[in-house]
């Protein structure tokens, strides 16, 4: 996407942005600390890989701030795929290959051992290499360097998390991704509303709107720069794109009636959003290049969350034409909808996996909001969760887990889950809700 | 500069309130088709020998917006789960507003419409827009001119409760008549 003014006048257009957010009592900021989410895993682990990731050496005094094998042995454990020992168990701390008698770690049943350190880097920072082995053959699978400055350091072992990850289980890793969310609390005047983002794992959250008025539906673009989400500032619902790194953001839609449910094509070059100026909740696509506006739905019912398909030709929604809430299928450029899904009264918020192979939807069952993952063709259901009012629910973009929020004694967290099974873990702020999680796509 | 631009603000408030004090006590705003009551001559009377005189204090007339006495007073009007349809107890309400907005200059509304916190916040936010149509639609029926209605769907982002009950929710769905 790109706009005349963030080509020629990006320090008036930041002025001029600067001056609407005073006078609409929002606040964009570029990225800064906030009110951390605190994780706790939850059920069990059966089903999982044995690993040691033993602690980092510590080389000639480097004394990194972070303990680098503490984040990645959470970010395999946060996976269900890994259980990793415990330290305490772990009799000897070897860091290359030359200090590992690998008879020890047999006895000790694991499968896979990580070991490293961190050595000072001669032009600033820190290099940390490692090295993957299989316990049992003592073959060596990775042998790696990663450059890194102190204040990235646990973004370099995401890193090394993810290619360990990646080396075990043949699918890309997703632990160096952000989450984008939105946080609210206080009521009435004193009500404060913020889309943060954070690492995945709950870490270093920015906040990077504020605002007095409702924030929803945080859309991430394709190269994980941008965010798409609807702003009720001046008293009217309006979708507007942020560039994170600068906090520039543009205002996209601003209709009469409702502007909704953003969400990118997955080349980033369209929006697909909900826009009730026809006077009903239909869906239309924005070329992001043209701005030329598509009505892709046209029918008096409710017509609203639109996803892409993987490939961009397609569009699920949700519709009441039928009469209560189900998920329909439409080509992206208009045309007649199939419905897909038909069990249940109440299906919504659907979205594909990366492979666009099954999709997760919200689902009523009995009283409750559940989530719930289908097959493409909305069958073969299965129950992801067991609240009373879980939504938005997404995909991981490596397909292996999904973020939903839910409720917790009656305040908004979130919760991830591995799709094959595994511990899941809430993610809560110290006070208020946590809601509206989105899953950035893979970070290059 | 700054005291000069002081003290004209300060000449500007007393003139203001000069202005404001003088036009509350001119009594020709009166009615003047009823009879001066007793009092009221004993009042406009200048009481002989003394320098006391009194004057009537001219009260604001309460909008029956306002007024809990007025069936206008009333606002809201709820639904039932997951539908945008008026439910027919509130037909009445709607058509007081729709006649007060229809002979009232220069007035207008926004309908505000909400849902419960139960389904998706993309579903809700289009139902509740959906139900602020269904009320604007009706109010144009009767003869309110649409440039007199806004909508405005806040989905379940504006709870009027924030309890997680049947109670609560049904006061969360709702459309509201802001004026």
């Amino acid at each position: 996407m790109t706009t005349h003014s963030q080509l020629h006048k990006p320090l008036l257009v930041l002025l001029i942005s600067l001056m609407g957010a005073a006078l609409l009592s929002v606040v964009l900021f570029s990225p800064r600390a906030h009110a951390k989410l605190t994780i706790e895993i939850t059920g069990g682990v059966e089903g999982a890989q044995p690993i040691a990731v033993v602690p980092f050496g510590d080389v000639d005094g480097a004394r990194p701030s972070v303990d680098v094998a503490s984040v990645i042995a959470a970010d395999l454990a946060r996976s269900g795929r890994f259980a990793p020992m415990s330290r305490r168990e772990m009799l000897v701390t070897p860091h290359r290959q030359e200090e590992i008698d690998f008879r020890e770690w047999q006895l000790l049943s694991v499968n896979s051992l990580l070991v490293g350190e961190v050595v000072k880097n001669p032009v600033g920072g820190y290099m940390l290499r490692y090295q993957l082995f299989d316990a049992f053959s003592g073959k060596q699978l990775l042998s790696n360097s990663v450059p890194s400055t102190e204040k990235g350091l646990r973004h370099a072992a995401h890193r090394i998390a993810d290619a360990v990850y990646e080396q075990l289980t043949g699918e890309p890793g997703m632990f160096a991704t952000r989450i984008a969310y939105v946080t609210a609390s206080g009521r009435g005047p004193k009500s404060r509303v913020a889309l943060r983002v954070s690492d995945a794992d709950g870490f270093n959250p920015q906040t990077i709107v504020d605002s007095a008025d409702p924030i929803m539906a945080p859309a991430w673009s394709p190269d994980g720069r941008k965010l798409a989400y609807v702003s009720f500032e001046n008293r009217k619902s309006a979708i507007y794109i942020q560039e994170l790194a600068s906090g520039r953001r543009e205002r996209v839609a601003s209709y009469d009636g409702i502007n909704g449910s953003p969400a990118f094509s997955p080349d980033g070059s369209r929006l697909a959003m909900t826009l009730s100026k026809g006077g009903n909740p239909d869906v239309y696509v924005l070329d992001l290049g043209t701005r030329q506006l598509v009505q892709v739905t046209d029918h008096y019912a409710i017509d609203t969350e639109p996803a892409f398909s993987p490939d961009g030709s397609q569009l699920l929604f949700t519709s009441n034409r039928g009469g209560k809430p189900q998920i329909y299928r439409v080509s992206a450029a208009g045309g007649p909808a199939q419905r897909v899904t038909f069990e249940g009264d109440y299906n919504a918020a659907a979205s594909y996996a990366p492979d666009g192979r099954s999709l997760v939807m919200v689902t009523r069952d009995g009283g409750g909001f559940r989530i719930v993952l289908t097959d493409e063709r909305g069958g073969k259901r299965r129950y992801l969760s067991n609240g009373n009012l879980d939504e938005s629910p997404g995909f991981a973009p490596n397909g292996s887990m999904i973020i939903y929020a839910t409720q917790n004694n009656g305040r908004g967290v979130l919760a991830a889950k591995p799709i094959g099974g595994g511990a899941s873990q809430r993610l809560s702020q110290d006070s208020g809700e946590v809601r509206e999680p989105a899953w950035s796509p893979l970070l290059r | 500069m700054f005291q000069g631009l002081r003290s004209s603000r300060l000449l500007l408030a007393v003139v203001l309130a000069l202005a404001i004090v003088t036009g509350c006590a001119t009594p020709q705003s009166q009615p003047t088709d009823t009879a001066p009551s007793a009092a009221d001559l004993d009042a406009m009377t200048p009481s002989s020998g003394s320098e006391i005189s009194t004057k009537p204090l001219e009260v604001e007339p309460l909008s029956p917006l306002d007024d809990p006495s007025s069936p206008l007073y009333r606002k809201v009007v709820y639904f039932d789960y997951d539908t945008a349809e008026i439910q027919p107890q509130y037909l009445d309400l709607l058509r007081v507003h729709a006649n007060y907005l229809y002979r009232t200059p220069g007035t207008a509304v926004t309908l505000q419409g909400h849902t419960d916190e139960r389904g998706t916040r993309g579903y809700n936010l289009a139902l509740s827009d959906s139900r602020a149509g269904a009320v604007k639609r009706f109010m144009t029926a009767e003869g309110v001119p649409a440039d007199k209605l806004t909508t405005l769907g806040y989905g379940e982002e504006r709870p009027a409760d924030p309890g997680h009950n049947q109670q609560s929710w049904a006061l969360n769905r709702r459309v509201e008549l802001v004026y």
